[in-house]
């Protein structure tokens, strides 16, 4: 059984957030108005997170770019009154646009705050309107919304693979983020393949998930910066 | 000089219903009709536009609707606890009050429901919930609870309220044809028979049971949606108990603020007298007390656990943005209620109207403080959520208060806003416990302080010596309004 996982490199990270603006290109996430940005509205299915060490002037600053995790057991989807939202057999967390009723209660039970809601009907300037992903379902308003591990990436690669006729290596399947990453930084594989990259990385003393200790068992790593000396 | 008889306390009772309604009744019911109207239109607004139209952001994803969701189902609990807890345990200071209780829940749930509906992003797709139930969140079984509540407090309501209805067909000749029609369908030829008491006795226990362990799962229900989720300030232990209890406190002020204005309105101060206030009163000091109890224990808890992301938001509730609300909040439903409650001599209807709307306020604020604060501080530092709502949210409960206060004004002229055989039942009543030779159906007020016929509270005549009154066996008029007694014949 593949377990998709993805292991990100805070040392090779440089902020560029190459990632974000591939992801929203890919999965037709809208760009959002200023007074949205204002209201805290923006959805971004990858973002990141502002984090800063010490006291001036020992100050350390960091971004973090986080996705949704596909938590091993996500709070999420017990939460849903109506199965919108799901762990698919490959493992990762699916949310069924058209069922969901958006009461918001697996925003609120997810403890990464990585789910998104859509507030209003999404737009686009006409000239992007006319260019958005064919692969990637359009969302409603009032559905909520997150990252797919770029599902629908998997489909293709799973068709490609049938038409020539040989097996599904990981490296067929990459989300939008990774291949878009510059610096290498964001790695993606299957987890229970002792020797992918992933699982090597994961296994990396430097490696560590946030909130572990919830149990929601992320598999999203992230791996450490060495402080600079 | 009052002289209240048994027939005089039902005249008393139906008088305001064959009034013509007057100007200042048609104006406050025109005003709250107009009031939710606007809702309407605020929601209509939402619909089309999106659920940006609120104040909600990320990451406060719940505001003001699911914070009226539980204020509403919280008040609706009232309605069960005075007239079926209350009942099961023959609290006799509660008759005045059950039908408006009773009132109270069947006007609010509806209102609670449908706080939840507008705060839905897809309020089209509503039947979801039963085309693709998943049964493991929280929220379906909600529904589940709150549908089974509604109808069953429905039932409930309508079957005590049967032998007032029929009392309306015979008593009120001049009201006009749809009213009479609308009394002769809904008494369903009841006649007051002991057969028909009986089996009304028998129903109203049976529900009474089972209401009371609705009561408690609905409200316990209403808790898991936040307890049950990961979220800091929301996954806490005694959040079930605290919630149940929260409804019962918000409850009980309510049915009070409701009960002294139709008091007022209708001249039945001799029938919700002082004295059952001033028992409402301290059964309102004691539910006081236990909240402070449950507010002292939860917040001790996070306190004592130092957990980082549960402190911050203890913090901010304390000494932080949200301060000013939940020190208002402690205030208004400890702090005043308390004062005022613990002194005998204060315990005044005016005060007590006061004192119940100071307690709604609070738990209206205690819902808030709950809420919100875990949604702007969530796990990971995003950056602190703020939350301001917005006029839709605003107008949104406006309109669902006044629908609430419409619907109760409306169905207190149709229809007695007291029980009138458990009314009756308390004057017939009181002759065993006072065991003075008083003429079957009359009761003495004169002189008496502060009202012979309304027993002190645990001092009641016992109903096996009342069974035993050989006057009482022959009284066909009061073995009619009597169902207790008539199923204590039955065993006998």
């Amino acid at each position: 059984m593949v377990r998709w996982a993805m292991a990100i490199d805070l040392e090779k990270c440089s902020g560029c957030q190459a990632c974000v603006v591939a992801c929203a290109a890919e999965n037709n996430v809208p760009l959002g108005s200023p007074q949205e940005a204002t209201m805290g509205r923006l959805i971004r299915w990858l973002q990141m997170l502002p984090r800063i060490e010490g006291e001036y002037p020992h100050v350390r600053a960091e971004v973090i770019p986080m996705m949704c995790f596909q938590c091993e057991r996500p709070p999420c989807t017990y939460v849903c009154p109506v199965a919108a939202t799901y762990k698919n057999p490959q493992g990762i967390v699916a949310q069924i646009y058209w069922r969901c009723i958006g009461c918001r209660y697996c925003v609120n039970a997810c403890p990464f705050t990585l789910k998104w809601f859509n507030w209003f009907q999404p737009r686009w300037p006409a000239t992007m309107a006319e260019a958005t992903n064919p692969d990637v379902s359009l969302r409603d308003k009032g559905v909520t919304e997150k990252c797919t591990f770029c599902h629908h990436r998997l489909q293709q690669a799973k068709d490609r693979t049938r038409a020539e006729g040989r097996p599904l290596r990981p490296e067929d399947y990459r989300p939008a983020c990774v291949e878009a990453c510059p610096q290498g930084a964001l790695v993606f594989g299957d987890l229970d393949d002792p020797e992918s990259p992933v699982a090597r990385l994961a296994r990396s003393p430097r490696a560590f998930r946030f909130l572990e200790e919830l149990g929601t068992q992320p598999k999203v790593y992230f791996l450490a910066a060495t402080p600079e000396a | 000089m009052a002289e209240v008889t048994g027939p005089e306390a039902k005249t008393r009772v139906l008088r305001p219903l064959t009034r013509p309604a007057g100007w200042g009744y048609t104006l406050t019911v025109g005003g709250l009709v107009a009031i939710f109207g606007w809702s309407l239109y605020a929601w209509s607004r939402q619909i089309q536009t999106g659920l940006g139209v609120t104040g909600l952001n990320v990451p406060v994803f719940w505001g003001v609707y699911i914070i009226n969701f539980v204020f509403f189902i919280g008040i609706s609990h009232a309605g069960t606890l005075i007239s079926s807890i209350l009942r099961i345990t023959d609290t006799p200071w509660r008759r005045p009050f059950t039908r408006l209780a009773e009132a109270i829940t069947v006007f609010s749930l509806p209102f609670g429901a449908l706080s939840v509906i507008v705060d839905l992003g897809r309020p089209d797709r509503l039947l979801h919930v039963v085309r693709y139930p998943h049964f493991t969140s929280a929220i379906l079984w909600d529904v589940v609870c709150i549908s089974t509540y509604l109808i069953t407090s429905c039932l409930y309501f309508y079957l005590a309220l049967v032998p007032d209805i029929a009392l309306c067909r015979d008593r009120l000749p001049e009201t006009p044809a749809w009213r009479k029609r609308l009394y002769r369908t809904l008494a369903l030829g009841w006649q007051g028979t002991p057969v028909q008491w009986r089996t009304l006795d028998r129903l109203l226990t049976g529900m009474s049971i089972f209401l009371f362990a609705l009561v408690v799962s609905v409200h316990t229900n209403v808790s898991f949606v936040f307890g049950m989720t990961l979220k800091p300030g929301w996954h806490t232990t005694i959040i079930s108990p605290f919630f149940v209890l929260g409804a019962i406190y918000s409850g009980v002020a309510t049915v009070i603020v409701l009960a002294a204005l139709f008091r007022r309105l209708y001249r039945l101060e001799d029938l919700m007298t002082e004295a059952h206030f001033r028992s409402c009163a301290k059964f309102l000091l004691a539910l006081c007390c236990f909240w402070l109890y449950a507010m002292i224990v939860e917040h001790l808890f996070v306190f004592y656990g130092k957990e980082t992301a549960e402190l911050r938001i203890l913090e901010a509730k304390f000494w932080g943005p949200y301060a000013p609300l939940f020190w208002t909040m402690v205030a208004c439903c400890f702090g005043i209620p308390f004062t005022v409650l613990a002194v005998p001599r204060w315990r005044t209807i005016r005060n007590l109207v006061v004192i119940g709307l100071v307690i709604d306020v609070g738990m209206w604020l205690e819902r808030y403080t709950i809420i919100v604060p875990s949604g702007a501080y969530p796990y990971l530092p995003w950056g602190v959520g703020t939350y301001r709502p917005s006029w839709v949210e605003v107008s949104v409960t406006a309109g669902w208060l006044a629908g609430f206060l419409a619907l109760i004004l409306l169905f207190a002229r149709l229809f007695p806003v007291l029980t009138v055989w458990e009314v009756r039942e308390e004057l017939g009543e009181a002759r065993f416990s006072l065991g003075a030779p008083v003429p079957a159906g009359t009761v003495d007020m004169a002189g008496a302080s502060p009202s012979p016929w309304i027993p002190p509270l645990g001092g009641r005549g016992s109903p096996t010596g009342a069974g035993q009154s050989p006057s009482l066996a022959t009284d066909a008029s009061l073995q009619r309004f009597r169902p207790s007694f008539v199923s204590k014949m039955r065993q006998t």
